[in-house]
């Protein structure tokens, strides 16, 4: 094999393709054509590396140097002065040459020495629509390993002891999960893995499909093994269009090669993996709406129990399972429980893919050890707030999730801490808010969005959705009294406990939680003015028991 | 091809519903489901009517009423309305002269909002028909619109 | 593929391609690419390297360049260093000498003593001066 002196990784994620990585790729190539480079160097598509918001982004190897922004106009100089003459590029450098003349190592680089990659191992680094890349990374390893060493009861225990729990927003334990639907009755059972990414903020699962569509087939093929399943079905949102293609291709060469259809691997264990796409409701990422879905009827949640491990796809025993914790999977079975539960804090095992997203100088994807704090997240890697504005909140776990004040920037990100703050660590969504955004405003755009994508089945979601909206929207007016507050409060309790799925019970919680750490600035509401400057006050009432 | 051949192949497929009625959708040429393809829906996978109608009418990919040949669907979730997402809606309704939900008098644009698309990283962002735009600003909106136009 | 072999021959022939993508690999050949460099020749001594690491099948080792070195009458110049961290610098690298180094020096650890003019800690030493007069348009690592 003809020995290439560097490779450039270029980031064909979706957010990156928006900023037109693809042109960069192809005037890239044309470039070093014209300079007669063309055989030295290999250009190389790649997942998301991570800094969307500087997009389109691309590493150089040897030297691991990232240059984001990058247009058209930069690349005769990247090409020239780099790749010709070995000269950094350095208006375009994300890290910072320390004492001058030294490159900081990418993974020493504040965007990433906080980070610890495990979903994203490959993210960035491999070619995510070719096998062998893969292959090349250690993938299918541990499905190899696992066919030849384990049964699936020892799988299980291992995704048992490594604590590993549901990335999706609920945490449910994946090895409990597993273990019920292996140990429901019946011989036809189903695997599914949940792609429908709608919480607001959120597009880690789109990344790593994108990124790294393998490593999905490869955890969804080992939690197929544990439970018994030889049918897998991955349920995508409809708009994902470069998932859904990187997806297909990858399932298309799994196939070719051996490691999806029949006798995985000269074992006993067959396997099959089918792509549905989704035609646009949040709701449908409630596993029950999923399956109704799948099944192609209305997305409502059904009433639990049965569980969709006793009766899911088709009434058989299913198991439903995000991707990032399906993406978690081979690593865990690699290099053991142990392992995976030294990373992150006791109750909260591994690491967490969030989206920053917001007002927040690195927009993008991260992923961090469980239990590192906001501060850390929004500060270090997040590099701030833009724009000289001061930070006043942070929304972690998509619209569903609590709203944290400053106050709470120490608070450690993991299942427990954040609960006791009312709020979730959710689907990985981090939404930064400066001090120019009013709470009430955007706890109206929070409502907005659950009146809309409510699926109208049970009373209390349907009618308290939009009731918590009116009367958000009232205070947003003026127009409401100290009374209003104390409807909002009592609506909510009872939303928290009597819908039938997460989306009426969690829609309260955005709402509870920016009255409770905001408070003064709502009740100035009720007096007729907005502190931020942000809502219309022109038909506000005069109040009395504000 | 006819419609009821387009959609006959997905009755035998599991959850073959769905993928029938966006084929329904796209032939339409109007982008919507008439009750027509409602109720060849029903007949072709022999299921009640309002059965049909239920699903149809509970996806926000599909629409009951005709629209543009583009479909324009603005973000109005949180990320893209932090950054900016009502100027980028009233710009365009400035623009197209339509308010949300309406389509242009010329048949081109229908005006939607939509939650999250899942590109947050360059938000504010809208999607026309397939393709998704992001960093809209007011300004960029007029040569996006033209090329479609 | 029908067994665990096949799968390591994949990553066992995949091996040089991903290689590539570490920010260190073992043995670093670095080489002067400044106008002096290029002008006495250094694009082709690069080639020559590449092509003969090609034909040796060696894929532990990285080719980077850099910018002037500082002693423009012995260019092409070319530096090796080694996994233990020891550094040679040999001068008038043109590609028959190219091919020689990477063939002894690289491939069978056995430096081609007659052309290097600096080694060990003064090589690297005397390459950090040269470097730091050349700061604004030459980092290296």
């Amino acid at each position: 094999m003809r020995f290439i002196r560097s490779h450039i990784l270029i980031c064909s994620g979706s957010n990156c393709q928006l900023r037109g990585s693809l042109s960069i790729m192809h005037a890239l190539e044309a470039e070093l054509i014209k300079k007669g480079l063309y055989q030295e160097i290999r250009i190389v598509e790649t997942g998301c590396l991570g800094l969307c918001e500087k997009g389109p982004g691309m590493v150089v190897y040897p030297e691991g140097v990232m240059y984001t922004r990058v247009t058209l106009a930069d690349i005769p100089e990247i090409v020239e002065e780099h790749l010709l003459k070995g000269r950094f590029v350095r208006r375009l450098m994300t890290q910072p040459a320390d004492g001058e003349d030294k490159l900081t190592p990418l993974n020493m680089s504040p965007f990433f020495i906080k980070q610890k990659r495990v979903v994203l191992k490959n993210c960035g680094l491999i070619n995510p629509e070719s096998i062998e890349e893969y292959i090349a990374a250690g993938g299918y390893q541990s499905l190899a390993m696992a066919l030849d060493q384990y049964s699936p009861d020892q799988v299980i225990q291992i995704v048992k002891d490594s604590n590993l729990r549901g990335r999706g927003g609920a945490g449910f334990p994946t090895g409990r999960k597993w273990d019920f639907t292996r140990r429901a009755e019946g011989t036809e059972k189903y695997l599914i893995c949940n792609a429908d990414e709608g919480e607001p903020g959120t597009f880690k699962d789109r990344l790593i499909i994108e990124g790294d569509p393998h490593l999905v087939l490869e955890g969804m093929s080992l939690a197929a093994y544990a439970i018994g399943a030889d049918k897998g079905i991955i349920y995508v949102r409809g708009e994902y269009d470069l998932s859904i293609k990187r997806l297909e291709q990858a399932i298309r060469q799994a196939r070719e090669s051996g490691l999806l259809g029949r006798n995985i691997l000269g074992s006993e264990f067959s396997f099959d993996i089918d792509v549905c796409l989704g035609a646009g409701a949040y709701v449908c990422g409630e596993e029950t709406a999923l399956i109704e879905s799948i099944e192609g009827k209305r997305g409502e949640p059904r009433l639990k129990p049965p569980y969709p491990a006793q009766a899911g796809l088709w009434g058989k025993p299913t198991s439903v399972n995000n991707v990032e914790t399906l993406a978690n999977i081979p690593s865990i079975i690699e290099h053991g429980a142990e392992w995976f539960r030294s990373i992150g804090t006791a109750t909260s095992s591994g690491t967490k893919v969030f989206t920053l997203t917001g007002n927040v100088v690195n927009a993008g994807l991260i992923e961090v050890p469980m239990g590192i704090t906001l501060r850390e997240v929004i500060m270090e890697i997040g590099g701030g707030i833009p724009g000289g504005r001061q930070f006043k909140m942070a929304q972690t776990g998509g619209t569903s999730g609590g709203c944290l004040a400053e106050e709470h920037l120490d608070v450690p990100m993991d299942y427990e801490s954040l609960s006791q703050y009312g709020s979730s660590l959710g689907s990985g969504a981090l939404l930064i808010m400066d001090d120019s955004h009013c709470i009430v405003d955007l706890t109206k755009c929070f409502l907005r969005f659950f009146v809309h994508e409510s699926c109208g089945q049970c009373t209390p979601c349907r009618e308290g959705t939009a009731q918590l909206y009116n009367i958000v929207d009232k205070i947003s007016k003026g127009r409401a009294a100290g009374s209003d507050i104390d409807l909002i409060e009592k609506l909510s309790r009872t939303m928290q406990i009597s819908p039938l799925c997460a989306l009426g019970q969690t829609a309260p919680i955005p709402v509870l939680s920016a009255f409770q750490y905001f408070g003064p600035e709502v009740r100035a509401h009720l007096r007729g003015t907005c502190p931020a400057g942000i809502c219309n006050m022109k038909g506000a009432l005069a109040n009395a028991d504000s | 091809m006819g419609k009821r051949e387009a959609i006959a192949a997905f009755v035998d497929q599991p959850g073959g519903l769905i993928k029938a009625l966006h084929r329904l959708q796209d032939q339409s040429g109007h982008n919507f489901l008439s009750p027509q393809d409602i109720e060849l829906a029903a007949e072709v996978f022999d299921l009640p009517t309002a059965s049909v109608w239920g699903t149809a009418t509970f996806y926000s990919l599909f629409s009951m009423t005709p629209r543009g040949r583009h479909v324009i669907r603005v973000c109005e979730s949180a990320p893209c309305h932090v950054v900016g997402s009502l100027n980028i809606l009233s710009e365009l309704e400035k623009h197209l002269g339509v308010q949300v939900g309406e389509t242009t008098k010329d048949g081109c644009f229908t005006l939607e909002v939509a939650s999250c698309l899942g590109v947050c990283g360059v938000a504010p962002a809208m999607m026309i028909d397939e393709n998704i735009h992001g960093n809209l600003t007011p300004q960029s909106l007029a040569k996006i619109l033209a090329g479609y136009a | 593929m029908k067994s665990m072999e096949e799968l390591k021959l994949i990553r066992e022939r995949m091996k040089v391609t991903n290689g590539a993508r570490h920010d260190q690999r073992q043995t670093q050949i670095v080489i002067g690419m400044g106008t002096c460099g290029i002008g006495a020749g250094a694009r082709n001594t690069l080639l020559a390297v590449m092509n003969e690491l090609t034909l040796l099948d060696l894929d532990n080792v990285s080719v980077t360049q850099t910018g002037c070195m500082g002693m423009c009458e012995r260019e092409p110049l070319l530096e090796i260093r080694t996994i233990e961290g020891e550094s040679y610098l040999y001068a008038h690298v043109d590609a028959e000498r190219a091919r020689r180094i990477v063939a002894n020096h690289v491939q069978l650890g056995q430096p081609m003593t007659q052309w290097i003019i600096k080694r060990g800690q003064e090589a690297e030493r005397w390459a950090n001066e040269k470097r730091s007069l050349h700061l604004s348009t030459n980092p290296v690592d």
